[in-house]
């Protein structure tokens, strides 16, 4: 019998029932990741790699094919599977104090309100937006409302990390510095992580693993590419790296030639 | 050139044009107009004799302000004045139908001066005297009172069941068409049915009020609720909040703005349906005003009426709008 992983997708399909009939969007994904690994999942745009992070929250249930996390099966989402959405998701009618203190009432029930509240900062102080802890997202950046979603995701301890393209919707500077303040938290909390980006070098900068997904319908995992990068990783020294470099041509190799734009082709 | 960055650029060229219009030009625009009215008239306070107006971008902020106003409210005030002048001088004729304002004055003189007649404050709270013989004022807090106990029942019963249908497919595809249908019947049609219902006149105007003002409640509560973004929702899934912390901490607040909408056009309703609701109870309320003064013939007194109908739904349809704005931003 072969060791269990940590988190295991085992033989993951996805078929959607549409009017023109059966849209198979996902087809024998097989996934195992070790605990405290930082996975990446690249492809291109509708190749299902939002959907099959939502099956591992729980917020999709696969056709076929089950998820495991360190022995359970999921059937459900919860806060042990927490999710740092690409638009934030903060909600605007709360205080960053209180989008964050929502997630820590769900995941320290036993704890008392003092120690919650502590909690709540301790986190903040994480993402460096303790500052702004009674303001309304409203008030605050992009980039400073996806810190506090960090935050709000981090505070839960949950098991498995999920990044829906976290910073999807960044200016690249912007990006950059949040990049840094994630292996930043990595560093001290070493989470299992599976984000989803369509960047390259995000990929490799972040991540242990990079998981490419062919191009949909029935996209499956084609390529799995480990990263050999000494931590802690400097943005501007990795890239120089030859194993950077190697990395980073395999995965445009694998996206722009083996599995190029499906719209591209169309045209 | 890439396509988005020409559109940038286009952009950019057709935002610049105005930006560079010195502000100051376009006030003198608003001057004249707003200059022809006395200041006093306007609102506006007088400024010193002395000093001679300083030019338009050094005024200070509380003059400014009050010209603001004055502009805002001068078109209202001259519409109102030619309206007046233009049916004084239509109706002015003896044989005219309809009374000119001269005579609505001067026939309902005693309704318009002493519309607080028969009511009377103290430690006990408001009084108003029974009987026929209460001035104006009096007949619209009682007719008041009526819309507050109906629309207060709608508010909450519409709410609910709003929620009801939004949360539940099954429950919308259920109601939704029997609201759809019912909500166009208009306020009179109920009376009999009420009438049948209830066998009183209390109640079946209270039924009245309430069943004109829930429609619009229900609907936009229901809209607000199917439109509470699918993230918001993804939230209260991952956190897996209870249901009642899921509807107090996202799906009420994430409503609210149509809840309000809803609640804000339903006060609006059920203003409206205080006439029919009177015509059912007699006695008091300035539905039966309005009837009664039909019936005796006294048609300035229901022109009196009329406008303070308007002016009191006038001023529910801001309340509302108020507390949901303030509502909406405590969260």
């Amino acid at each position: 019998m072969k060791q269990q992983a940590y988190l295991s997708l085992e033989d993951i399909g996805v078929t959607f029932q549409t009017r023109k009939g059966p849209f198979t969007a996902l087809q024998n994904v097989d996934l195992a990741i070790d605990k405290g690994q930082f996975v990446a999942l690249i492809g291109h745009s509708g190749c299902g790699k939002s959907t099959l992070l939502n099956i591992i929250a729980g917020l999709v249930k696969p056709t076929r094919g089950v998820v495991l996390l360190d022995g359970d099966v999921i059937d459900r989402p919860g806060p042990d599977r927490a999710v740092i959405f690409q638009d934030h998701s903060l909600l605007p009618w709360l205080t960053v104090e209180e989008n964050v203190r929502l997630a820590v009432d769900q995941t320290k029930k036993g704890a008392s309100k003092a120690e919650r509240r502590e909690w709540v900062l301790h986190n903040l102080e994480l993402v460096h937006m303790a500052h702004a802890a009674t303001k309304r997202p409203g008030e605050l950046s992009g980039g400073m409302k996806q810190r506090v979603g960090i935050a709000r995701a981090v505070a839960m301890q949950p098991r498995v990390l999920l990044m829906d393209e976290p910073f999807g919707a960044l200016d690249a500077l912007t990006r950059a510095s949040l990049q840094d303040a994630v292996m930043e938290i990595q560093a001290k909390l070493n989470n299992t992580v599976v984000m989803i980006t369509h960047d390259v070098d995000e990929a490799v900068l972040l991540a242990d693993r990079v998981v490419m997904m062919t191009n949909g319908p029935a996209a499956t995992i084609g390529e799995d590419l480990a990263i050999d990068l000494a931590r802690p990783r400097n943005r501007i020294e990795a890239a120089e790296t030859p194993a950077y470099i190697h990395a980073r041509q395999a995965v445009l190799h694998f996206l722009h030639q083996r599995y190029s734009n499906p719209f591209d082709k169309a045209a | 050139m890439t396509a988005t960055s020409v559109l940038a650029t286009a952009i950019e060229e057709s935002a610049s044009p105005p930006t560079s219009v010195p502000l100051p030009e376009s006030v003198p625009a608003m001057n004249p107009s707003a200059d022809s009215i006395p200041a006093s008239a306007r609102g506006v306070p007088e400024t010193d004799g002395n000093s001679p107006a300083p030019p338009a971008p050094a005024l200070s902020p509380l003059f400014e302000r009050a010209r603001d106003i004055a502009a805002s409210i001068l078109p209202t005030f001259l519409m109102l004045v030619l309206l007046l002048a233009v049916w004084e001088i239509s109706c002015s004729t003896q044989e005219s139908d309809l009374p000119s304002p001269s005579r609505v004055w001067s026939e309902s003189y005693e309704v318009i001066v002493h519309p607080l007649k028969g009511v009377s404050f103290d430690s006990s709270g408001l009084k108003i005297e029974d009987g026929g013989d209460v001035g104006i004022a009096g007949h619209i807090l009682t007719s008041l009172e009526r819309v507050a106990i109906g629309y207060g029942m709608s508010a909450v019963a519409g709410v609910a069941l709003g929620i009801l249908i939004g949360q539940s497919l099954f429950a919308f595809r259920a109601l939704d068409p029997l609201f759809q249908v019912l909500r166009t019947v208009p306020p009179l049609a109920w009376l009999p049915i009420s009438l049948a219902i209830f066998q009183q006149a209390g109640p079946s105007a209270i039924f009245l009020i309430f069943i004109t003002a829930i429609w619009p409640i229900i609907l936009n509560t229901a809209a607000g609720v199917q439109n509470i973004p699918p993230t918001y929702r993804n939230v209260g899934r991952v956190l897996a909040l209870s249901p009642l912390r899921y509807l107090m901490r996202i799906m009420l607040p994430a409503t609210v703005p149509y809840m309000f909408t809803g609640l804000r056009i339903g006060v609006g309703m059920s203003w409206l349906a205080i006439v029919a609701a009177e015509m059912v109870q007699g006695g008091t309320g300035i539905g039966f005003f309005i009837w009664d003064s039909y019936n005796s013939s006294l048609l300035t007194d229901t022109i009196v009426a009329l406008i303070w109908i308007g002016m009191v739904g006038f001023s529910l349809d801001r309340i509302v709008g108020w507390i949901g704005r303030r509502v909406a931003r405590q969260g």
